[in-house]
């Protein structure tokens, strides 16, 4: 169980950094969920792998470390909320600039001070 | 127990879950009801540093769980003074707002106050899980806050931003995941009463959590390799927004200042001082990166963005060095730092409205209205950033300098902090002689005029570093008292150790 746990950990992380070096947006949010499931598959194994005991006191004589699977818990919904937004941000993202290259329109790319140039509203 | 230390939590959490809904209210109810809750924060934060000022810990167990097993908010001197920065910060950042930069979308103000909540949690907790939260959250609301306003500029900074601290985000859980794994708690004192227990092999596990951890704290304040996604995300954000992020920066120092001299200290055994001999050319390295950055800006957002980088460099040198002195001295500029910084930015936002397309460019255009006003506080702010002699940022510089002892970091620190503020204040004299001095023949259409209450924001936020020159004597009294507790850590530890809930009470 342990190697499997491991090489899927593993899979997960290295998937998840190469998707994200890619420059399209799409790519890069697929990345972020396979890092982040990488990321929560780590956490949950950081409170030792065992098999048929609960996470509650006193029911069973083995118990599994109830803590790692709160922090689990919490990471996965902060990931979900996080996943949705970048998601809306890379759509928002392609519809101004109609391009899904991470760095807006190709054509338009220019150095940051031009960004900071361009009129704004108050 | 004192309920008091919620307070900076929980009223900007009502205010904003308050401003979601009242979202079709006029908009003269919704800004009274915002500065009211920012007004109420600041108001607690004070409270709570009049509590700190006794040297004495202050535990909050959340639904009474025992320390090591629930979460504990902890208030010490360090987090009440940040509370208070980060509320005086907020309040005048959110009064700028109100001064129209706050309309087109309803979401403004909860998100500014959601973002507030976080960053107050940040500071209060004593769990390491539970910092992980408040960066979320205080992420989270900033991610909307850097969005807000209308332009199609700000998204592609932003998907940046988003993506780069998702990254960051991860490293952080796996950092928390591996120092869980050897210690089997995240609880900060507790944490330090293990960490030096450990020993073997595990050891290696543990150090590599907290190098990682430093990792995800230099991302956040934005340490030389790290740094680089900073200034165009900064630069995009609209000018509240980006006035109060200058305090974001401040949480990566501050992760760094509560968990290493407490959980990695000179007590940690094997892993004793971890990371700090990298930190150390790191933070030098990070500021001539800024002096760089600020030597080479084109617009005057841009300059001041790479101010804040110098600044991330300024505080953690002498923070990596580890002594008391200087650590009082980080924090005494800190507070000088980041409302200058803060202040620099509205200002900017006013001189843009007045350039017409000029805008913020360091260019020659055409003299603009209330310039004497403007052009003041611009003198008032680049002297207190660039650290000359009458404002804090002089003395906050000085203390840094003086914190030094022995020969070779001396150098180092004297030679580089000396030389960039030089090189600093040439960026500045150049930019305000061309924006303020050098005018063309002509009128600019449609610019905006300073109302009193904007002028008044702005002037607060630089004025605050000759309020803090006024006040040099009680204020470096109390950071040299702040660096004194946080390194002399027996007292957190026990404060954590003892039972703090009567049965029945």
């Amino acid at each position: 169980m342990e190697l499997v746990f491991a090489l899927a950990i593993g899979a997960l992380t290295a998937g998840g950094v190469y998707l994200l070096l890619r420059a399209r947006t799409f790519p890069v949010v697929l990345g972020l969920t396979m890092l982040s499931y990488g990321v929560n598959l780590f956490l949950f194994a950081s409170g030792r792998l065992a098999t048929g005991s609960q996470p509650v006191l006193g029911t069973a004589a083995q118990y599994a470390d109830p803590l790692p699977q709160a922090l689990v818990l919490t990471a996965i919904v902060i990931g979900f909320a996080m996943t949705a937004f970048v998601v809306v941000l890379s759509l928002r993202n392609l519809a101004d600039h109609g391009d899904d290259h991470v760095d807006g329109d190709p054509k338009k790319r220019t150095p940051t001070s031009k960004h900071a140039r361009e009129r704004r509203p108050l | 127990m004192t309920h008091w230390l919620l307070a900076p939590i929980l009223i900007p959490l009502l205010g904003a879950i308050l401003q979601i809904f009242v979202g079709y209210a006029p908009m003269p109810l919704r800004r009274v009801l915002a500065i009211i809750t920012s007004a109420l924060t600041l108001a607690a934060a004070i409270v709570l540093l009049n509590l700190a000022g006794d040297d004495t810990y202050r535990v909050y167990a959340m639904g009474n769980w025992q320390p090591p097993f629930g979460i504990v908010m902890v208030l010490d001197r360090l987090a009440a003074m940040m509370l208070v920065l980060t509320a005086s910060l907020a309040l005048l950042c959110h009064l700028f707002a109100i001064g129209g930069t706050d309309e087109g979308t309803r979401q403004f103000h909860s998100l500014f106050l959601f973002q507030l909540m976080g960053l107050n949690i940040a500071f209060l907790t004593g769990d390491l899980f539970n910092l992980f939260v408040a960066f979320e959250i205080l992420l989270i609301a900033s991610y909307g806050l850097l969005m807000h306003g209308s332009g199609s500029t700000r998204s592609t900074p932003g998907l940046h931003y988003v993506v780069l601290n998702l990254v960051g985000s991860s490293l952080f859980l796996i950092s928390v995941g591996m120092i869980y794994s050897v210690t089997g708690t995240l609880n900060m004192a507790d944490l330090a009463v293990k960490v030096p227990l450990v020993s073997g092999d595990q050891r290696f596990l543990v150090e590599a959590g907290g190098m990682l951890l430093l990792v995800v704290f230099a991302l956040k304040a934005a340490v030389l390799p790290l740094t680089f996604w900073l200034p165009r995300a900064y630069a995009s954000a609209t000018a509240p927004v980006a006035a109060f992020f200058a305090i974001m920066t401040k949480v990566g120092i501050y992760g760094i200042i509560r968990v290493y001299p407490l959980v990695f200290g000179a007590n940690a055994g094997e892993m004793a001082n971890l990371g700090m001999n990298w930190l150390f050319p790191l933070a030098l390295a990070t500021l001539i990166m800024g002096v760089i950055g600020v030597m080479g800006a084109q617009t005057l957002r841009t300059l001041v963005t790479w101010q804040l980088v110098i600044s991330v460099g300024t505080l953690l040198a002498p923070i990596a060095l580890g002594s008391q002195k200087g650590l009082a001295a980080a924090l005494f500029y800190l507070l000088s730092t980041t409302w200058t910084v803060g202040g620099l930015f509205l200002l900017i936002e006013l001189v843009r409205s007045q350039r017409g397309s000029a805008s913020d460019k360091i260019v020659m255009a055409p003299q603009i209205r209330h310039r004497t006003l403007l052009s003041s506080l611009f003198f008032f702010g680049a002297v207190s950033a660039a650290g000359l002699p009458p404002l804090s940022g002089f003395f906050g510089k000085l203390m840094i300098l003086q914190s030094t002892t022995s020969g070779v970091e001396m150098a180092w620190l004297w030679g580089t902090i000396l030389t960039g503020s030089f090189f600093t204040l040439i960026a500045y004299s150049r930019a305000g002689s061309v924006v303020f001095w050098r005018n063309i023949e002509g009128e600019i259409k449609n610019s905006t005029p300073v109302t009193p209450l904007l002028a008044l924001s702005t002037g607060a936020l630089i004025g605050m570093s000759v309020l803090m020159v006024a006040l040099a004597g009680p204020i470096s009294a109390y950071t040299s008292a702040t660096a004194a507790q946080l390194l002399d850590t027996r007292g957190y530890i026990q404060t954590l150790q003892a039972p703090m809930v009567e049965e029945g009470s």
